[in-house]
């Protein structure tokens, strides 16, 4: 460890050992070492992590390998097991979530950071805050004893009236399902998005706006053709936040969600999320197969979200380099 | 995270432990079965009153946790609503005694618009819907059994748990019994391949799902039911009565299957014999190992269950459990003698 302070300064590669000893006892390089520690300790418990998923799961991935990842069967019973209708699951109650906070959320922080008096700003914000604060089993009470009842009487009849023609909003409307999971979600992650886009707007510098109000600009043609493009990296970055809270969401999306592991198009289906099934089944799993499934099952949700940060990572790489320029410095 | 987990557990349980040993306590550490937690905790506390060296801690993580956690070694004993398989026995480097401590039961509940009286379910019903077979109210299967009752046309909602538990396991083990179908297709366990359904999280997820859902029917725990006052139906038992779960019903299924009572405790008591047993029950075990390292533990968990047997029975009415029949508890008393 001592040596790793050295190699994190380019700088010092060169210098002779007497003058780093001498370096050593300056204060800067204390606050160097601790603030490495702590970084290299969260980079260990990442490995860590990995590394029990991987070596725990070990059993599961040599009885299924690549196939665990196009199975559909998840039968405790008979010892086979499919990751499938868990990934599907996952991927499209964050995805209903990610369509309907995503709006609401820039939206709001647009509201918020340009457009709105200060004052309702500032306790607006703080009502969001108060929102993220909120533990998820009250969200998923909530969701089951308001939502749902809504939702089977109102919400999806009236999107089977008017949408039918989708396979999106076929079917029997239970209440409970990957539409009203998604919802939930939603409310549990516009917080995030809201407050960091409304953060990163407000970043944005005076100048440009002025510029822009100079140039002839209307207000509006201001805040969306130079404020919100400024700022597109920041609010990509709070979409990614979001979708990463809702992809390991558990116990609210567990208890409307119907905990049937099934694909179907459907929104209205019962379906079944990878964290809802590891909160589900992990207590009360014995035979070693079926923990290790289970091990795996984790390890698939820590990939699922590595890839999907990658691809957000490319995305803002490329509309970045396509773009027009204008970040702020 | 296990590793972590694990060895934090440890250093904790060092500390108390030593601490223990400093004040000439004895310690025993247990875990497992969350069903009949409300019993244990009772009985270890009554138990630690009236002993104040012994005392015993338990964790209500679960039957596959406690089980995983006996063999791992890093508790002393365990509890569990299903007996261990012979995998499992193996795995253990002890041999492990399971001793019946209370008994549970699950009754079927249900929610159809404008029906308010007491159904009553056969056998081949409760398969046929939780097979997907049967899926309308008024199927014949479910109305003959009903008569004077009118039933909906409308779809049957299955709701079950969705984690893995007890109730589950109980449930399962009853409808492989009568259906040779679900024996070959989904088989009995804590969790199993539902062909039809929604899960519901817990007794209260389940209980909440079929109040919110009409036309819907599922499997809660009684003592839950007793307890929220929720209704239920009635099940009809192998002498084709049909019998409505409660303390003495459910006792009643002990009984009838005591006489066939293995020596390792090991067994399924649903779809008994007797016109007064309710078929749908099960006893829940500790799970004891048979050699103890250390033999001041040894003799606490051997007067433990000496104590539980006699003395703590009383306590099991008081809240909503059956008591064990007088056979099973002569039996168990003299197993007590086979731990060493």
């Amino acid at each position: 460890m001592a040596t790793t302070p050295n190699a994190a300064t380019p700088t010092d590669f060169t210098v002779s050992p007497r003058s780093w000893l001498r370096r050593w006892t300056g204060a800067d390089e204390i606050a160097h070492f601790i603030t490495l520690v702590a970084a290299a300790a969260l980079l260990l418990i990442a490995v860590l992590l990995v590394y029990q998923l991987w070596t725990l799961s070990a059993e599961a991935r040599a009885k299924f390998g690549w196939s665990f990842f196009i199975t559909k069967t998840w039968d405790p019973v008979a010892g086979d097991f499919g990751a499938l209708p868990f990934i599907y699951g996952t991927l499209v109650t964050s995805a209903v979530a990610l369509f309907i906070a995503v709006p609401l959320g820039v939206g709001a922080a647009i509201f918020l950071a340009e457009l709105a008096p200060p004052k309702l700003s500032s306790s607006l914000t703080f009502v969001s805050d108060l929102l993220a604060a909120v533990p998820s089993v009250i969200y998923g009470l909530l969701g089951v004893f308001l939502l749902v009842p809504v939702m089977r009487t109102t919400v999806q009849p009236a999107l089977k009236k008017t949408l039918g023609f989708l396979p999106l909003f076929r079917g029997p409307s239970y209440g409970i399902g990957f539409l009203t999971a998604g919802i939930v979600l939603a409310i549990m992650i516009v917080p995030f998005v809201l407050s960091v886009s409304r953060e990163v707007l407000l970043g944005v510098p005076r100048d440009q706006r002025e510029a822009a109000l100079a140039l002839g600009a209307t207000k509006w043609e201001s805040t969306w053709k130079v404020v919100v493009p400024a700022a597109r990296i920041g609010i990509f970055g709070s979409v990614f936040l979001a979708l990463a809270r809702a992809l390991g969401e558990t116990m609210a999306v567990t208890m409307v969600i119907g905990n049937n592991p099934k694909i179907a198009a459907s929104l209205f289906s019962p379906g079944y999320s990878i964290a809802s099934v590891l909160a589900n089944e992990f207590s009360e799993a014995t035979g070693n197969l079926y923990l290790s499934a289970l091990i795996e099952l984790g390890l698939v949700l820590f990939l699922l979200t590595f890839v999907l940060n990658g691809l957000a990572r490319l995305l803002i790489l490329v509309t970045t380099a396509r773009g027009s320029g204008v970040l702020p410095t | 995270m296990r590793i972590v987990k694990v060895l934090s557990l440890f250093a904790v349980l060092l500390a108390v432990a030593t601490f223990a040993a400093a004040a000439g306590q004895v310690l025993l550490n247990a875990a497992g079965a969350t069903f009949p937690y409300p019993m244990y905790s009772k009985w270890f506390d009554v138990y630690h009153q009236a002993h104040p060296g012994i005392q015993i801690n338990y964790q209500s993580i679960g039957s596959g946790g406690g089980i995983r956690q006996l063999i791992d070694k890093t508790v002393d004993f365990g509890a569990s609503d299903g007996p261990m398989n012979d995998d499992q026995l193996k795995q253990s480097s002890v041999p492990i005694l399971h001793f019946p401590t209370v008994l549970g039961a699950d009754v079927p509940s249900y929610n159809v618009p404008g029906v308010s009286a007491e159904l009553n379910f056969t056998p081949e019903a409760l398969a046929g819907i939780f097979m997907g077979k049967i899926t309308k109210w008024n199927d014949p299967a479910i109305t003959s059994a009903n008569p004077g009752v009118k039933l909906p046309s409308d779809d049957i909602v299955v709701v079950h748990r969705s984690d893995g538990s007890g109730t589950t396991y109980i449930w399962t083990d009853y409808l492989s019994k009568i259906s040779p179908e679900w024996q070959k297709n989904v088989g009995k366990a804590t969790s199993v391949n539902w062909p039809v359904g929604l899960g519901g999280k817990g007794n209260e997820g389940v209980a909440g799902l079929i109040e919110q859902t009409p036309d819907s029917m599922g499997y809660i725990e009684l003592i839950y039911a007793i307890q929220n006052k929720i209704a239920y139906g009635r099940v009809k038992n192998s002498s084709g009565a049909f019998v409505k779960a409660d303390l003495a019903s459910v006792s009643a299924a002990a009984a009838a299957t005591a006489k066939f009572m293995p020596d390792d405790f090991r067994v399924s008591i649903t779809n008994p014999e007797g016109k007064a047993a309710y078929p749908i029950a099960s006893f829940t075990w500790l799970l004891i190992p048979a050699k103890f390292g250390d033999s001041a533990k040894r003799d606490a968990v051997k007067d433990f269950l000496k104590w539980m047997l006699t003395d703590g029975q009383q306590y099991c009415e008081g809240l909503s459990y059956a008591k064990l029949p007088k056979e099973v508890v002569a039996k168990e008393t003299k197993a007590i003698a086979l731990i060493q």
